[in-house]
């Protein structure tokens, strides 16, 4: 969906630092989400992504920088403040992180047995719909997560990120480790999830055909700091040779890898 | 001034590793007190850390009481003392070997799998995943251990107590030709109220020892499989000596004035 200039942004970073130590993984990043936008950041390996998400749900405290949930300042929050921005998100982690010691179905309905206190028999039954909805059997909901492959632990992990209807998803590399056909599935339900729903998502990805299949707009995160934005269909045309070298896949550009030749 | 520097920063790594356990433990015990309880997560941590260490902990007592009565007797037997053996095993039992002798197995058992699970737990990112389910880790993983660990090591060391002067007994009796009766009046006569509830004082403060540092360290642990093996041997070492060293504290404090 393009973004509205008038309406309030669902997210706005602005300036956000982040460092561990003497290394500065966000450099002051700029970004804005639209309500019910699909926006995709990408960027390679150890550019910050994942710092930025978790910076945004409040797992890592930016130390500088503002992130403005609904137009609401959300660093430093503390208490039931935090709980109840917490209680807008849904995240679909890069290695599923589903709880081994539970069954797929209470790994799905745990935010709602635990957090939004729903009967344990209501929940199932919400758990086991929800897993329909992203293709898994009711007899899944059975097993434990060791007994499934990495594609139906991703479609699981989906499951739950959605299941509570939060406002905001992140997925968090949702294609990494899978074939191009299951990879291409579970970008298929991405898109359905986040158009039917109406549900803001921030993606971090460094797969392209992920990238321009979900993404309403793209971004690219390059030493902690954005440095291209627009519409997906502008990427192929950005005029920025960080953004070809990526997007190309090319050793040869301005993003040297730092690789010790033996 | 390499050797100064090094133990400059050696020093400085050690207050930043205390700051950051008493940070921990702060952390911890403020959501320890306050709702919500996650009661399902304390009743399986009860039934973990009491039920299932019973074994362990009742064979290391049964052993320790029937060597206990072993030694007492070829030592006391030098100057005919050994009409205070009775005494001399139930007093070590429940003031002494009784906690620590738990303490350490469980150290073993519940410390190392304590971290071995929370930092499998953090490097999986499903401590994070329960953040983003509304859900506090302290809450969550952390106080329900605490809470089951400082509560059942009381109850696992009153039977291992009961399994250590029985085991007492059955050497005394069955091997070094006791009366039982004898055996037993001697063993009531000088036990005291005090010697029984200092121990179970110490055990509530291992059982708390073991759970901290298992869940401090899985809970901070990093890199992946190695990591959390840091982890698990840095639960099972820290909590042993810590156990050790509260257990001298602990008794000056209890005994000193006896």
């Amino acid at each position: 969906m393009p973004q509205s200039k008038a309406a309030t942004p669902k997210m706005e970073l602005k300036d956000v630092a982040k460092s561990f130590g003497d290394k500065h993984v966000l450099r002051g990043v700029t970004l804005s989400v639209a309500p019910q936008e699909s926006m995709v950041v990408i960027g390679g390996s150890g550019t910050g992504k994942s710092v930025l998400l978790k910076s945004i749900l409040s797992i890592l405290k930016p130390e500088e920088g503002s992130i403005k949930i609904d137009g609401e300042e959300t660093v430093g929050l503390r208490g039931a403040r935090r709980d109840e921005h917490l209680a807008k998100f849904g995240m679909l982690f890069q290695g599923s992180a589903l709880f081994d010691s539970l069954t797929v179905w209470q790994n799905v309905a745990f935010k709602l047995i635990q957090a939004q206190h729903m009967p344990r028999k209501q929940a199932k039954e919400k758990a086991i719909e929800t897993l329909a909805s992203v293709g898994l059997a009711t007899d899944v909901g059975e097993l434990y997560p060791a007994e499934l492959s990495g594609g139906m632990q991703k479609r699981v992990a989906l499951a739950r990120a959605i299941v509570s209807s939060p406002e905001i998803v992140f997925f968090d590399e949702p294609t990494t480790g899978l074939d191009p056909i299951m990879a291409d599935v579970i970008n298929e339900l991405i898109v359905k999830c986040v158009k039917e729903r109406g549900i803001t998502a921030l993606s971090i990805t460094h797969d392209m055909a992920s990238a321009r299949k979900i993404a309403d707009r793209i971004a690219m995160l390059h030493e902690g700091q954005i440095i291209w934005e627009g519409h997906h269909s502008e990427i192929d045309s950005s005029g920025n040779a960080y953004v070809d070298q990526f997007i190309h896949g090319r050793a040869e550009g301005p993003i040297k890898m730092q690789v010790r030749h033996l | 001034m390499n050797f100064l520097a090094l133990i400059g920063r050696t020093f400085l790594h050690f207050l930043q590793a205390t700051g950051q356990f008493i940070w921990f433990l702060g952390t911890t015990l403020c959501h320890t007190f306050r709702r919500p309880w996650y009661w399902g997560q304390i009743g399986k941590q009860v039934i973990d850390i009491g039920y299932y260490s019973l074994p362990v902990v009742g064979l290391t007592a049964l052993f320790t009481g029937m060597v206990l009565a072993l030694q007492s007797h070829s030592g006391f037997s030098r100057f005919d003392a050994e009409s205070a053996i009775p005494t001399v095993v139930v007093l070590s039992i429940t003031r002494e070997l009784g906690p620590v002798m738990a303490g350490l197995m469980v150290a073993g058992r519940i410390g190392a799998a304590i971290a071995a699970e929370l930092g499998t737990m953090r490097v999986t990112e499903q401590i994070d995943a329960l953040t983003t389910l509304s859900t506090n880790p302290y809450k969550y993983l952390i106080a329900p251990r605490l809470l089951a660990a400082t509560f059942m090591m009381p109850v696992l060391v009153l039977i291992s107590d009961i399994i250590g002067v029985f085991g007492g007994f059955l050497v005394s009796v069955y091997r070094l030709e006791f009366n039982a009766s004898n055996y037993l009046h001697q063993t009531w006569e000088y036990l005291e109220f005090t010697d029984v509830t200092s121990g179970l004082w110490k055990a509530a403060t291992f059982g708390a020892i073991v759970a901290m540092m298992g869940c401090y360290n899985g809970f901070n642990s990093k890199g992946g499989a190695q990591g959390v093996g840091a982890a698990t041997t840095n639960a099972v070492v820290s909590a042993s000596i810590l156990i050790l060293i509260s257990n001298y504290l602990l008794t000056g404090s209890l005994f000193a004035t006896k």
